[in-house]
């Protein structure tokens, strides 16, 4: 008996088959891995509860709340020394000009989903695509693109909101272009790193040996390894876009049309009663602070779950 | 196991032109050498004058330590290294086309064509995202034109050649699902998709366990021998050159040492480096408990070719002379050899004197 490890090759044969090794356990795929993960963490539970009756109530709107969300039919029940609070009609009272809270907030939910998804998803697509073309191009696109998207990080990215949404008018697609725009940086600069990184993988190197196109390289290898960190920081972007159509809507350069309920023009509206009406503002002030936490608590819990540092 | 793996050739592989070339060599290397140059420090030459040729259907390898330069050297025969902080000198002529400095779109339709590579670890060289299937059929579709269905069948059949049980399942499977054998199967798979005419394999086995490194050996040979593919293997064990190669090029320190065709240098070992590597393979026949012979010191102990012998701080043999000039690689004994003093008895007692 020797000790070389040798002495165990199978004798002449047919090539058998490599039977599952420890090593197929531990190339688990990365988006199976992070999904147990998320499942065990209480924050990802919370943060998912909220986001779903968030998302439950905007889309179902019209059928959960109590009244038309522009009806003003109690106007004489409110005046400047009295707002009627909750009672068995209006579970949670009416406002100043007599529309029912609970439906106006109904309704909010369903304008912060719109805006805050539409806002990010536009942020998203251009920082991704500006992202894209730095990180895979690199060189003089790449410093060209960078040194822009530097210049828009350096505006404080409520001041661009804000810029952008007086620029072009009161709407609401004003309003998600301004948010979204304020996103770019942002994106570009993760997805641009990640890809950087990626981009010195050796299926990267196996992918150039095989004589494969650049932009099949670059579009169809190094860019769906790269979008795990970008999704994260969508759902956390999320949060900070709600927060910021509260803020452009509070001061004044949201949705132009009164009858489109919206939280930050309700905390607005609800400020000036602040005194004998406090839950005027503090309604709506609650729904943005539990929505905004909710997506934080998910994209925590998202980055947590796809950090390979945190994998055992 | 028949060699044609590939039914039907593709139109752009002038399969003639090899027979008509006779026996002019398919890759010549002249004078190769890379530079790494960093700003604030000196230059390291990585392969340094390093020539070679191999004929087409030849088995060739390039054996030596990590940091030899055999990696880097077939990384500059692809044109894969990075483009800034390197220099490359010196002549790759491929059939008669000069692959140095050739442009990229060029280079990019050799590449995985007529020229294939296959990498050392195939638990990193896979897209993890994406099918093992899809990873095989892009490259079909990229050289050979084959439309989906087509690139389908042929992935199905080159999982077949490669020895990969139910193959039309495990096109559908990702990097993950498999082991690290069957992973190196897909990537040799996908490396002679196209049948190229070299084939590249940069340390094939390292990753491996050892009863898989046996298997995948075995399946290079069987694919590559009696085909025209060339093949240029590139590893730092002798055993794995003993099995498969006809031809042996021993580098230290960036340049060649010995060359010399494979029954010769395993017969006779003349320089003191190869001697080392023979020597410090573990044997069979040897009684329990007898230590390994390793070679004293490490690749980081040389002097610059420029002064003497790089390996001469770790030879049994240095004398005054090679640490004072530069010996150049000579014809004799049937090989090339660059040493003042070669060995003269068995490696194997030379090596273990100095255990």
């Amino acid at each position: 008996m020797t000790i070389a490890p040798t002495a165990t090759l199978p004798p002449e044969g047919p090539l058998s088959p490599d039977g599952p090794t420890a090593e197929s356990m531990a190339g688990e795929s990365l988006w199976k891995g992070a999904w147990q993960r998320l499942r065990r963490n209480p924050m990802a539970l919370i943060g998912g509860g909220i986001m779903a009756v968030f998302v439950f109530v905007a889309l179902f709107a019209p059928l959960l709340a109590p009244y038309e969300p522009a009806s003003t039919e109690w106007t004489e029940l409110s005046t400047p020394f009295f707002v009627q609070g909750s009672n068995s009609e209006h579970l949670l009272g009416i406002d100043r000009w007599g529309s029912d809270m609970l439906t106006q907030l109904i309704f909010g939910a369903r304008q912060s989903l719109i805006i805050g998804v539409v806002s990010t998803l536009i942020g998203l697509f251009a920082g991704a695509l500006l992202g894209t073309l730095a990180g895979g191009l690199g060189g003089k696109v790449d410093t060209v693109i960078m040194r822009f998207v530097d210049i828009l990080l350096s505006i404080p990215s409520l001041l661009l909101a804000i810029s952008i949404a007086a620029a072009m008018g009161k709407s609401s697609f004003a309003l998600m272009v301004a948010i979204g725009a304020a996103q770019i940086p942002i994106f570009a600069r993760l997805l641009r790193s990640t890809m950087l990184s990626q981009s010195r993988s050796d299926y990267v190197l196996a992918a150039n040996a095989l004589g494969l196109r650049r932009r099949n390289i670059i579009l169809g290898h190094i860019l769906p390894n790269s979008l795990g960190p970008t999704i994260v920081q969508a759902t956390l972007n999320l949060a900070t876009a709600i927060i910021e159509v509260a803020a452009l809507s509070f001061l004044g350069l949201g949705e132009d049309d009164p009858a489109v309920a919206e939280w930050g023009r309700m905390i607005v509206s609800g400020q000036d009663r602040f005194q004998i009406a406090p839950w005027l503002a503090f309604y709506p002030g609650i729904c943005i602070a539990i929505t905004a936490l909710g997506f934080t608590l998910l994209g925590e819990a998202l980055r947590e779950a796809l950090d390979p540092k945190q994998r055992r | 196991m028949t060699v044609e793996y590939v039914p039907g050739q593709p139109q752009s592989q002038p399969q003639t032109t090899i027979a008509g070339h006779g026996d002019r060599p398919l890759l010549t290397v002249t004078d190769l050498s890379v530079t790494f140059t960093r700003r604030g420090r000196a230059p390291v030459h990585a392969v340094d004058d390093v020539s070679f040729q191999i004929r087409a259907g030849e088995h060739v390898g390039l054996v030596g330590e990590s940091g030899s330069g055999k990696s880097v050297t077939s990384l500059a025969i692809m044109g894969l290294l990075p483009r800034g902080g390197v220099e490359v000198a010196g002549s790759v002529d491929f059939d008669g086309q000069e692959l140095i400095g050739l442009d990229t779109a060029t280079m990019r339709n050799l590449r995985g064509q007529e020229l294939a590579m296959v990498f050392q670890d195939p638990m990193t060289s896979l897209n993890p995202v994406i099918t093992v299937g899809r990873q095989i059929t892009e490259v079909l579709k990229r050289h050979r034109d084959l439309d989906k269905a087509d690139a389908r069948t042929e992935a199905v059949d080159l999982l077949t050649k490669v020895g990969i049980p139910d193959p039309a399942r495990r096109v559908g499977d990702y990097p993950h699902q498999l082991s690290g054998g069957m992973r190196q199967r897909v990537l040799i798979a996908i490396a002679l998709a196209c049948q190229p005419r070299l084939l590249i394999a940069d340390e094939p086995t390292t990753a491996l366990d050892v009863t898989i490194q046996a298997q995948i050996l075995e399946l290079l040979r069987e694919l590559v021998s009696g085909s025209q593919t060339a093949l240029l293997m590139i590893t730092h064990d002798l055993g794995v050159v003993a099995g498969l190669c006809d031809r042996v090029h021993v580098m230290y320190s960036g340049r060649i040492v010995e060359s010399a065709e494979r029954r010769q240098l395993f017969a006779r070992p003349r320089h003191p480096y190869t001697g080392g590597l023979m020597a410090s393979i573990p044997r069979l026949d040897q009684p329990r408990g007898v230590p390994l012979t390793p070679i004293p010191g490490s690749p980081t102990d040389t002097l610059p070719w420029s002064q003497g012998c790089a390996f001469a701080p770790r030879c049994p043999n240095s004398e005054v002379d090679c640490r004072m000039h530069t010996p150049a690689l000579e014809p004799a004994d049937n090989r090339a050899l660059r040493c003042f003093h070669p060995l003269t008895t068995d490696p194997r007692s030379v090596g273990a004197t100095h255990a």
